[in-house]
């Protein structure tokens, strides 16, 4: 059984595993499913400064802010108790293509070649890691959700606003990673 | 139209018109919980954050390779993830499903506005950039990435930043 668990799990095991977070909330708390307003919260928490956007009663989402917690803890499990250290099998193509960029080490699901504290004072480093952590907290909150309260909840719910932000998020990526990460990672 | 309502509100902003404006508050629940039901949602983040690093959707690599359409792990992951999300959804209003607490379940509507398009192409940048969305990075600094925390940090000021200049966005 922890073999089995050890191996990275198929898509039509974890799809609808994800999935199931839905009702799952729902029904212990009336809780919509989303993430990424945890972020919000933790600005209306620890500085408001009088804007209107985070003036409300936060306390009243701590669960949201609790749930991502969990989700940092749910990390650390995973990789101390269920991971193999084995490589990250991709398609041989990118590993071609990365290899052009001296991104070879595929131990760690984020690439350590790319994201740690010396790439951090690196142009490179500093575009990946600080230019798109803040589009990620700029651009999910501009569009109201991210990958979980839109492309998941929202789609789930048959929500037509979340079906363009889920195209968008798509189309955002598309452009990224095949016409602008290529220029950044030679950088 | 909610535009003017916000400026016009701004001094007696009240929390029931700020929630009121929006979709970003998740908690339908009328009654008051105790502090010691947030376990339940620490294991339902727990068993997310898991399965999310099981199935290695929090990789950086995995990102890239969905947006160069070279493999269908991520499509597989998130089209199951919807469809059981709509089964689900339907036998919750079909057979009229309460929570535990006995209280009716009620979805908000998402409304549509620009944001969704400006928006949601800017995080679709960030996405390819980092290789994470919120609910990811979190779960990358529990695997031991620590300087994901910055991205963390960076994340939540892009968030303040939007709620400094929401008003002068177009909506």
């Amino acid at each position: 059984m922890i073999e089995f668990l050890k191996q990275p799990w198929a898509w039509y095991i974890s799809g609808p595993l994800i999935g199931l977070m839905v009702p799952l909330l729902l029904i212990i708390g009336n809780k919509v499913f989303g993430i990424s307003s945890s972020l919000r919260h933790i600005c209306a928490a620890c500085l408001p400064a009088k804007i209107p956007f985070f003036s409300y009663e936060w306390k009243k989402e701590i669960w949201n802010i609790v749930l991502v917690a969990g989700i940092l803890i749910g990390g650390f499990i995973a990789t101390q108790l269920l991971l193999n250290n084995q490589p990250v099998q991709i398609n041989p193509k990118l590993v071609t293509e990365l290899s052009g960029y001296g991104i070879t080490d595929y131990h760690s699901l984020v690439p350590a070649q790319l994201f740690n504290f010396q790439q951090l004072f690196t142009l490179k480093g500093f575009i990946l890691i600080v230019v798109g952590g803040f589009l990620v907290g700029f651009g999910t909150r501009y569009a109201g959700g991210c990958t979980s309260g839109h492309s998941i909840m929202g789609l789930s719910n048959l929500q037509l606003p979340s079906l363009i932000a889920t195209i968008c998020f798509m189309i955002g990526g598309f452009i990224m990673a095949n016409f602008v990460l290529p220029f950044i990672l030679t950088l | 139209m909610t535009k003017k309502t916000t400026i016009q509100n701004k001094e007696i902003n009240t929390d029931f018109e700020v929630r009121s404006l929006d979709a970003d508050f998740n908690n339908q629940q009328t009654t008051k919980e105790p502090w010691w039901s947030h376990i339940k949602y620490l294991v339902t983040g727990i068993l997310f954050g898991i399965i999310l690093v099981k199935t290695e959707v929090i990789s950086w690599f995995r990102i890239q390779e969905m947006f160069r359409l070279q493999s269908f792990h991520m499509y597989g992951v998130i089209g199951s993830a919807v469809i059981t999300g709509i089964i689900s959804i339907q036998i919750i209003k079909r057979f009229n499903i309460k929570t535990l607490n006995g209280e009716k379940i009620e979805l908000p509507r998402k409304q549509f506005s620009k944001g969704q398009i400006y928006g949601g192409l800017l995080f679709g940048f960030g996405w390819a950039l980092t290789g994470a969305c919120p609910g990811p990075i979190f779960a990358q600094i529990g695997t031991g990435a620590l300087v994901m925390i910055i991205a963390l940090l960076s994340a939540i000021a892009g968030t303040w930043v939007y709620g400094l200049i929401q008003e002068k966005l177009p909506q």
